[in-house]
Parts: structure tokens; C-alpha cells; sequence
């Protein structure tokens, strides 16, 4: 049976080109790789390679020929054991670019229902989060401030599996820039508690590596402004790599750290970056505010087979909450809290911001305002249903955040509830968030560019049009 | 061979400079393979050339899509890195990764299906020639940013040193991401605690379009480890008995505990950088020398003629049952249908388990 040359594509975009030369004459033996001829494409010239072995039976299509169409026939070899003068010449065949068909042999009925069946299982599917486990009566609290509940979280995981680890700049010795690995290193040695060289992208990839293999890494970043060295690691190799594997990789790792404006230290360390992550499919995302939400999400962000961005926030560290005194206090993911419940409009913020809303609600009651607060603690999945329900009520929204607001959290927010609940609004939504500039040094300036109580103050009363 | 390993971490100090650590290779040439290696090099390597002349002649046809960085040339290098290695040990490299997989046992007829974005490929279509992964071969990927897969391959190592389990993981990456800052924040860690990986710097002189020379201060790509301490060799990447001693060599001194250790592969590819590179930063003359001259498989071909191990017949033989292999992925490869609809909202994130 002879065998066909075909007209190749030699770039993605490629549907025609000019054939400019042959090497080959019939007659000729050609072996596969050697080069038969040369084509002229959009881009380049580029050498034509044989892919089979046998002789030159006929060249179908003449040297200087232009607009030969991409998979037109262009030759035909004699293969084993078949004579060149049996070979029948054949017009060649203007064979157009065909999408290669999947359902071949099957009616054209199969191939409408798979259509239908496709239109159908192409919406993205919902998922289910449960809600906060029930605190048994009677538990006791103890006050603990965040970093305390955040270590302790870390500390009981990494007794209960042998695989989890926590390596970062000054974790170890130093006990964390932020003293939130204090103790760590004590108990559990410097083969779970690791110091690492100021190298952030190779530490973030090498944590990645260690999670593709099996390991829990708990990767810090001394903060989340110095994870821009590794933003590369963290989306291409460990959000990716499970979708473009077919779910055969699994990347179980916490990148964890202060996220988001700390006080004076201008902007290169004066960020949040909820945002940046809470745009990629594959990560989860977590930024929460008390210390017993951080303990329960940081024990669960661990046990998560997925990596888990944890943004702490530094100006949280040390304030004290009530935390449960309970065995294995794990929260999930996902799933947003009402922190308070209102009726006159729906306040919905997360990590530092929340600071701003609860000053705030002191003054608002005092003018007789009814508010709800939501925390959202996880911010990718965000927990749309209960903003949603919140809005169905209240029929008012304002977002609080400390990030910049174009393409922030609250204008994600803002596209879903008026996609969801357009008619229950009665007023437009109102974001507040930092003002549009990199964070300023100087007291007065950085303070006019953070978010503050009044200006939510301010935007409620302005949805509620006091 | 092995005259490296008694001397520990002792030749980690920094009175002995790595370079003294190499060049230990017999002066006679590279150990001869038994006939029985010979013969599966041969097999293992005519299997990836063949592979990828399918594939190109696939990608002509318009039936793969998008970038397609073909391994033709370099097939010894994978070919006798994977001869040195054992089970348990893993393998990472760059996106010029079909012969990689091929040579870690993958199946044919997954990676081409992949090729063609078809259920039956090793990542159900969703990942393409640059990302495909197998568990159970140990081969963790196909990465697609010129150098991410250094410190990956870098923390699989972390990983073994983790759990004291005796395997060596094999980096490999290209003369092009060896110029990748990345690179030598890996070089540091993995020095600094020991961890068993070899670097295998696949120089095929060309980072795409751009000759090492052009972009590399120093371009002895084995020298690079020398700040960290890290010994380094050059190797003729054409001769599939010189690599798999090298990498026998450097695999040893990593299970001994010794941390990391440099191979260069002094290669060459002979297509573009990928299909759509017409390669005009090259003469013409050079990659013909090379294919005359160097060939990897012609090596052997010729070593089994010339011993006698073979006939023109066998090999005859041999070449006739990789065809049929590859004629059999490439066919499967497109049988197999495209990936349900449904699979465009699967593997985004894994279920919690319970």
C-alpha cells in the first residue's frame, strides 16, 4: 500500500503555505527523518521531514506551488515490498483542517443526546459546605490571642501526622519573625521545623516538590509581600498540577503568613493579596479573623488535600479571643460566618477588616441602624449563599476589605448578588476598601489610604440613604 | 567508578573545590554495556526516535495541537540515566519530555493520546505534551516554565531524605534553564542538607533559538554547583554507555548521602526548538555532522553489527516491532475519543477526605 505525504502544519495557526522545493525526485529512496522538501509558512521557511520509509513513487504537487492546504496529499511513497509503477497517481485531494471526529460510527441521534449531556454536565457543579460543628454545652474557652491559637493549630497536626512539616525564613531558631512557630522547634526537631536561606521561590518550589511526593508542608513566608518571588511556583506548579494531571498529582501544602497592610512600613510590605489569590482555580484561599476561627481553618487547611493559601495578618497577632478548649477544634472550609445578625444591611468583610466594621456597628446602633455582620474567613471558595441570604433580608450591602478595590473581593461579591438577588436591593452596593495608591509612609497619608470605621459608617448610612 | 563515595563529606569542604571531586572516568573510554543493555538501549532509544517522528508527522496533520517539543537527538541521555536508577527513584524534567516518559515504561499509547487531547491520555486530554505525570512510573511531570521543575525535583528529593528511604531523584533541565534564578536556589538547599538529586543539565546548545555561548557567562554548565560546593561532570550526552556510567557514578554518591550532584549532557537536538521553529540560528552542515557523526543509536547499531550480537536481520526485526508500537499508540491516539464535557469541571480540587 503506498503511503501518503501530507502538506504539514508546522505552527498552531498554520492553514496553508507554499511549497517551495523538493529535495526528492520518484525514483528516490527516502528513510524516515530525512528532508523531502521545503515549505514556506507564515513565519518561516522550514525543512519537510519524511516520517516513513519507502521510495518516491509521485509528487503530486509541483515546487513553486502556492496556498497548498494544510493536510493536502502532497506524495506518495512506495512502501516495502511494492513497486513504484503500482503506485496510481492519484489529483491531489484539497483536504481542508478536519477537527478529528470522536464519535465516529455513531448516529447522528448519539451524537445530539451527548451534546444535551454536555450542556447539561458544562455548569460548574455545586458544592456542598457544612456548617460549623456544634460546640458541646458546657465546653470551656480559654483567651488566646491569634498567634497563639495559630501555633497551637500547627503544633497538634504535626503530632498527629508524621508528614506534616513547617519550613520558612527564621521558623526554627528564631521561632518565626512573627513568633508564630514558637515552641515548634523545641518539640518536634529541626527535621520538622526548618530554617531555610532567604529563597523564596526555590523554598516554595521545593515545598511543592515535597507535596507532590506525599508530604504536608507547611510552607511561611516571613510575609505575604516576599511570595511575589514565588507567585510562579505557587499557581503554575501548585494550583495546576491536579487539573493538568487528570487528578493523579495531589499538592497537600499551606503557604502561610502575615497578608495584608502592617503600620508605617510603606508599600512594598503594606499589602493585601486576597485577591491575587482568590483569582485561581485550584487554590483555596483562607483569611480569617479570631483566633478560634485561625486555629479551626489552619488544622483544616492542613488536612486539606489541596494547597491552601492562609493569610494571617500581622496587626491581628496579638489580640486575644475566646477560644474552645476542645480535642480537635477543625472548622470548615468554605463556609462563612454571621457574626452578628441584623436587619437594616448586610456588612460582609474578612481578616483586619472586620475591625473596621465592629467600630463602626457601635456607632450605627447608637443612630438606631440594624446591622449584619458577615466574616467570610475562607475567601476562595467564597461562601455566596449565606451573603446571598444575608441580602435577601436586609435588601442592603456594603463590602469592607484593606485591598485596593478594582478586582478586589468586593466587587467579586458586588457581580454575584446583583447576578443572584437584583431584585431584593434597594440600594446600590457600596465598597470600602484602601484608596487607589500604594501605600503612603507617612502617619497622616497611610491613615487616609487604609479604610477606616467612618467611611463605613458613611457608606451604610448611604445605602440606607440616612 | 565509585572511588567518589568513600570521601563523604569531606569533599563537601571548601579545601577541595568540586572540580578535584571529578573527571574520575577510566581513561579508556566508557564501560562497554553487556549485550543485553546494548540491545534494550537500543530498543528503548529507537522507541522514542520513532515516537517522535510520529508525533511530529501527527502534529503536521494537524491532530496534535499547540507547542510540541520533539526529543530527537537527545535519546541516550534519558536512555542511560534511566539504566542508572532503581525502583523508587523518581524523575522530573522541563516540557521536551515524551522521551522521558517513554523511557520511565510509560505507555505509548497514553502519552500520544495525550498528545491528541483524548481521554485515553495519561492526563484525560487536560494537560498536553508539557504535562503528563505517572504515579506509578514515578515520573512527576512535564513542567512548562523553563526551570519550575529544579526545585520540584529538589523537594521530591526533600521528601526522600524526609522519610530515610533511599531514592535518588533525577532533575533534569536544559542549558537554557540553567540560566533560571531558581536553579541555584535549589543548588543551595539541596547542598546545604544533603539531598539526593542529580541535576542533569541536558545541553543541547540551543535555548530555543539562542546558543549557550550567547547567554551564558560560563559556559561549562558542570562548573555551576562549584560556589555550592556541588561536584559537576561533563558527558558525552551521544553515547548512551558514557551517560549511563556518569549517572551511575552520581546516583551512587547520592543514595551514599553526599547531597547533589551535576551532570552535564553534551547533546544536541536535531529539530527546532519546537514544530514551529525553522532553526536558522544553525548551519545546516552542523546538525548534519552530527546526526553523521554522533548519532545515539547509530552508536549501538553499529556496536551490535560489529560484535556480531545482532544481524541486519534481527535489528531488521527490532525496528519492525517499534513501528508497530508506535503505529498502535498513534492509532489509539486517535480512536480514543476527546475527553467528556463533563471532565472540563473535574480535578480542579481534590475532596476532603473525611
Amino acid at each position: 500500500m503506498s503511503i501518503e505525504v501530507l502538506m504539514p502544519a508546522l505552527s498552531p495557526t498554520m492553514e496553508e503555505g507554499t511549497l517551495t522545493k523538493w529535495h526528492v525526485k520518484v525514483g528516490d529512496e527516502v528513510k524516515s527523518g530525512d528532508v523531502i522538501a521545503e515549505i514556506e509558512t507564515d513565519k518561516a521557511t522550514m525543512e519537510v521531514e519524511a516520517a516513513d520509509e519507502g521510495t518516491v513513487a509521485r509528487i503530486l504537487v509541483d515546487e513553486g506551488t502556492e496556498n497548498v492546504q494544510v493536510n493536502a496529499v502532497i506524495a506518495l511513497l512506495a512502501g516495502e515490498d511494492e513497486d513504484v509503477s503500482d503506485v496510481k497517481s492519484e489529483a491531489p485531494k484539497e483536504k481542508t483542517k478536519e477537527t478529528p471526529k470522536t464519535d465516529a460510527g455513531q448516529g447522528e441521534k448519539t451524537s445530539r443526546e451527548s451534546g444535551e449531556k454536555a450542556k447539561k454536565e458544562t455548569a460548574e457543579p455545586k458544592v456542598e459546605v457544612q456548617s460549623d460543628p456544634d460546640i458541646p454545652e458546657g465546653t470551656e474557652y480559654a483567651t488566646q490571642t491569634v498567634r497563639e491559637a495559630l501555633r497551637d493549630a500547627m503544633a497538634e497536626e504535626m503530632r498527629r501526622d508524621e508528614t506534616v512539616f513547617v519550613m520558612g525564613e527564621e521558623v526554627a531558631q528564631y521561632e518565626g519573625a512573627y513568633k508564630v512557630t514558637q515552641g515548634l522547634l523545641a518539640e518536634f526537631g529541626d527535621k520538622r521545623v526548618v530554617d531555610t536561606p532567604i529563597t523564596e521561590h526555590g523554598f516554595a518550589g521545593l515545598g511543592v516538590g515535597a507535596a507532590m511526593a506525599g508530604l504536608r508542608p507547611i510552607v511561611e513566608f516571613m510575609t505575604f509581600n516576599f511570595a511575589m518571588q514565588a507567585i510562579d511556583q505557587i499557581i503554575n506548579s501548585a494550583a495546576k498540577t491536579r487539573y493538568m494531571s487528570g487528578g493523579q498529582m495531589s499538592c497537600p501544602i499551606v503557604f502561610r503568613g502575615p497578608n495584608g497592610p502592617a503600620a508605617r512600613v510603606g508599600a512594598q510590605h503594606s499589602q493585601d493579596y486576597a485577591s491575587w489569590y482568590a483569582h485561581i482555580p485550584g487554590l483555596i484561599v483562607i483569611a480569617p479573623y479570631s483566633a478560634a476561627d485561625a486555629k479551626g481553618l489552619l488544622k483544616a487547611a492542613i488536612r486539606d488535600p489541596n494547597p491552601v493559601i492562609f493569610l494571617e495578618n500581622e496587626v491581628l497577632y496579638g489580640k486575644s479571643f475566646e477560644v474552645p478548649k476542645l480535642e480537635d477544634h477543625v472548622l470548615p472550609i468554605g463556609k462563612a460566618r454571621v457574626m452578628k445578625e441584623g436587619s437594616d444591611v448586610t456588612l460582609v468583610s474578612h481578616s483586619h477588616g472586620i475591625t473596621y466594621c465592629l467600630e463602626a456597628m457601635a456607632t450605627l446602633e447608637e443612630e438606631g441602624l440594624d446591622v449584619e455582620l458577615i466574616d467570610l474567613r475562607t475567601i476562595r471558595p467564597l461562601d455566596m449563599d449565606t451573603v446571598v441570604a444575608s441580602v435577601k433580608k436586609t435588601n442592603r450591602l456594603v463590602t469592607v476589605e484593606e485591598t485596593w478595590p478594582v478586582c478586589g473581593i468586593g466587587a467579586e461579591i458586588a457581580a454575584e448578588v446583583q447576578a443572584r438577588a437584583f431584585d431584593y436591593l434597594d440600594a446600590p452596593i457600596l465598597r470600602v476598601a484602601q484608596k487607589n495608591v500604594p501605600m503612603p509612609y507617612a502617619a497622616n497619608l497611610e491613615k487616609l489610604a487604609l479604610p477606616s470605621a467612618a467611611e463605613v459608617v458613611e457608606a451604610v448610612k448611604t445605602v440606607c440613604y440616612r | 567508578m565509585a572511588s567518589k563515595s568513600s570521601s563523604k563529606p569531606a569533599a563537601k569542604s571548601a579545601g577541595k573545590p568540586a572540580q578535584k571531586k571529578q573527571a574520575k572516568k577510566s581513561d579508556g573510554g566508557p564501560a562497554p554495556l553487556s549485550r543485553d543493555d546494548e540491545l534494550k538501549a537500543y530498543r528503548d532509544m529507537l522507541l522514542i526516535r520513532r515516537f517522535e517522528e510520529k508525533a511530529g508527522q501527527m502534529y503536521g496533520m494537524g491532530l496534535i495541537g499547540g507547542f510540541c517539543h520533539l526529543y530527537i537527538g537527545q535519546e541516550a541521555v534519558v536512555v542511560g540515566m534511566q539504566m542508572a536508577i532503581r525502583d523508587g527513584d523518581q524523575v522530573i524534567t522541563g516540557y521536551r519530555d515524551h522521551g522521558h516518559m517513554l523511557a520511565t515504561g510509560m505507555d505509548p499509547k497514553g502519552v500520544m493520546a495525550e498528545l491528541t487531547g483524548r481521554e485515553g491520555g495519561y492526563s484525560k486530554g487536560k494537560g498536553g505534551s508539557m504535562h503528563m505525570f505517572s504515579r506509578d512510573k514515578k515520573f512527576f511531570g512535564g513542567h512548562g516554565i523553563v526551570g519550575a521543575q529544579v526545585p520540584l525535583g529538589t523537594g521530591l528529593a526533600f521528601a526522600n531524605r524526609y522519610r530515610e528511604d533511599g531514592s535518588v531523584c533525577l532533575a533534569y533541565f536544559g542549558d537554557g534553564a540553567a540560566n533560571q534564578g531558581q536553579v541555584y536556589e535549589s543548588f543551595n538547599m539541596a547542598e546545604l542538607w544533603q539531598l539526593p538529586v542529580v541535576y542533569v543539565i541536558e545541553n543541547n546548545q540551543y535555548a530555543m533559538g539562542t546558543s549557550v555561548a550567547r547567554s551564558s557567562a560560563q559556559t561549562n554548565l558542570s562548573k555551576r554547583g562549584i560556589s555550592f560546593n556541588i561536584p559537576g561532570e561533563q558527558v558525552d550526552g551521544m553515547d548512551v554507555r558514557a551517560v549511563r556510567e556518569a549517572g551511575a557514578r552520581a546516583v551512587e554518591s547520592c543514595r551514599e548521602g553526599n547531597g547533589p550532584y551535576i551532570l552535564e549532557m553534551m547533546t544536541y537536538r536535531y529539530r527546532g526548538h519546537s514544530m514551529s521553529d525553522p532553526a536558522k540560528y544553525r548551519a545546516k552542515e552542523e546538525v548534519n555532522k552530527m546526526r553523521a557523526e554522533h548519532d545515539p543509536i547509530e552508536q549501538v547499531r553499529l556496536r551490535l553489527i560489529e560484535s556480531k550480537s545482532l544481524s541486519e536481520d534481527d535489528l531488521k526485526k527490532i525496528d519492525k516491532e517499534i513501528k508497530g508500537i508506535v503505529n498502535e499508540a498513534a492509532e489509539f491516539a486517535q480512536s480514543s475519543p476527546e475527553p467528556d464535557p463533563s471532565e472540563l469541571w473535574t480535578d480542579v480540587l481534590a475532596d476532603v477526605e473525611a
